[in-house]
């Protein structure tokens, strides 16, 4: 019942995720942080499985912090992106990790960058995403809303409708959102919806 | 060690718009055929889109290591979608040499390389590494036989901020001093110069062919009997 989703600014990208941790029926806690930094300009928005969603992205965000100190340099978002593209199609066919994830990340450079990818591996770099029943409701919104130039304010607001719509319209949906944001300054927290 | 002072010599310069890499081909008979494969271009590799290499020793086992750099660059690529950068794909051949030094029962491999290439982040750059799997980066280097003749040439004529143009003069006056012969000919030169196409944002890889080859040298020998002449008066 996980909901992710991120929109990609001009010049930041923003993500939202709940906070709920459940299993099977009983929401456990409705403090979890779904939104974990790889880096100084990068973060990780992970649904799924409990504890694949922990295990892979230690697994990920060890390898990428391993990569810096070995080469001196930080890998990029898109190589981020991909390299977690190859490890998840890597397990597929072993040991699968029921994981969806979006990964968001600003590049000296490159600018803001989005990606979405679900458990089979699949990788598309958007400019709004979501995943679980929650996007559903906002991915239409998003689309209408969405154009090139937008600020972050207009992004946040954007945000907070789409949640408003997953609270009114969602069956099983989860009553705490957190919104990060990611700029060239690094990343921050805006707050809860 | 050894075979490398024997081999052809090649010299490598890093000028501010690419690199240059030039070759000596010590095999010239006019019994063989100048365009088979492993002839025609002797010692001078491309590794991936962005690097290249031009390879001093024994050739078998430059092959070999040649095959594992390109292999080490593709995985990379398949892997983040990106290039490899250019000092970690020395890096990993130099650790690969390493391995051969230190366990028994096989002999080290017996190439000294030098590579060119470029990248993103540190944009156009020139490495050296030898048998040992010693590596490092230089402005301007050679290696091969005379190797130290040629570094000495470089040490008096190399400036900061060569154009290509210029950087190509030298590799080729260079090399001119560590061969035997007076006169430089195409078929005994190779020559390679990695710059890049800013419009297209690709990296160019171009090997002189013979008659490339021809002006250029010939204007080289020409400033070279100039001189000569200027120090006889």
């Amino acid at each position: 019942m996980d909901f992710l989703c991120g929109i990609r600014g001009k010049d930041f990208v923003l993500v939202c995720s709940d906070t709920s941790a459940v299993q099977s029926i009983v929401t456990m806690k409705q403090d979890e942080d779904k939104l974990v930094p790889v880096d100084s300009h990068k973060l990780f928005a992970i649904s799924g499985e409990a504890g694949d969603r922990v295990n892979f992205s230690e697994y990920i965000i060890a390898n990428v912090r391993l990569y810096a100190l070995r080469n001196g340099q930080q890998l990029s978002t898109k190589a981020v992106a991909n390299f977690t593209r190859s490890e998840l199609a890597t397990a597929l066919r072993k040991s699968p990790y029921h994981t969806n994830l979006l990964m968001a990340g600003f590049d000296e450079g490159v600018g803001p960058s989005l990606y979405w990818c679900d458990y089979l591996a699949t990788l598309h770099h958007m400019n709004i995403c979501g995943t679980g029943y929650g996007s559903y409701f906002v991915l239409s919104m998003f689309d209408k809303l969405w154009h090139p130039n937008l600020t972050e304010a207009e992004a946040l607001e954007m945000m907070r409708k789409g949640v408003e719509e997953v609270k009114s319209r969602l069956v099983v949906a989860p009553p705490k959102y957190l919104v990060k944001v990611i700029d060239a300054k690094g990343i921050r927290t805006l707050g809860e919806l | 060690m050894e075979a490398i002072s024997n081999a052809g010599s090649c010299v490598g310069i890093l000028a501010k718009d690419g690199v240059v890499l030039a070759a000596e081909k010590r095999i010239t008979s006019k019994l063989l055929d100048s365009q088979a494969v492993g002839v025609r271009r002797e010692k001078m590799y491309r590794l991936d889109d962005h690097i290249a290499c031009a390879v001093a020793g024994i050739t078998a086992d430059a092959n070999i290591l040649v095959n594992s750099c390109r292999l080490a660059a593709q995985r990379y690529l398949f892997t983040y979608q990106e290039p490899m950068p250019v000092d970690q794909l020395v890096r990993q051949l130099c650790d690969t040499k390493q391995g051969y030094t230190q366990y028994g029962g096989l002999r080290p491999f017996g190439v000294s390389l030098l590579y060119a290439g470029w990248d993103k982040e540190r944009g156009f750059q020139l490495y050296q590494s030898d048998p040992s799997g010693n590596y490092g980066g230089w402005k301007a280097t050679a290696i091969g036989a005379n190797h130290q003749a040629a570094t000495n040439v470089l040490q008096g004529d190399f400036k900061d901020d060569l154009s290509l143009e210029e950087a190509i003069k030298l590799v080729v006056k260079v090399l001119s001093k560590t061969m035997d012969s007076t006169t430089l000919s195409p078929d005994k030169v190779e020559l390679a110069t990695l710059s890049r196409d800013e419009d297209a944002g690709q990296v160019v890889y171009r090997v002189y062919e013979p008659s490339e080859l021809k002006p250029v040298l010939e204007a080289v020998n020409e400033e070279m009997t100039k001189e000569k002449e200027k120090e006889k008066k």
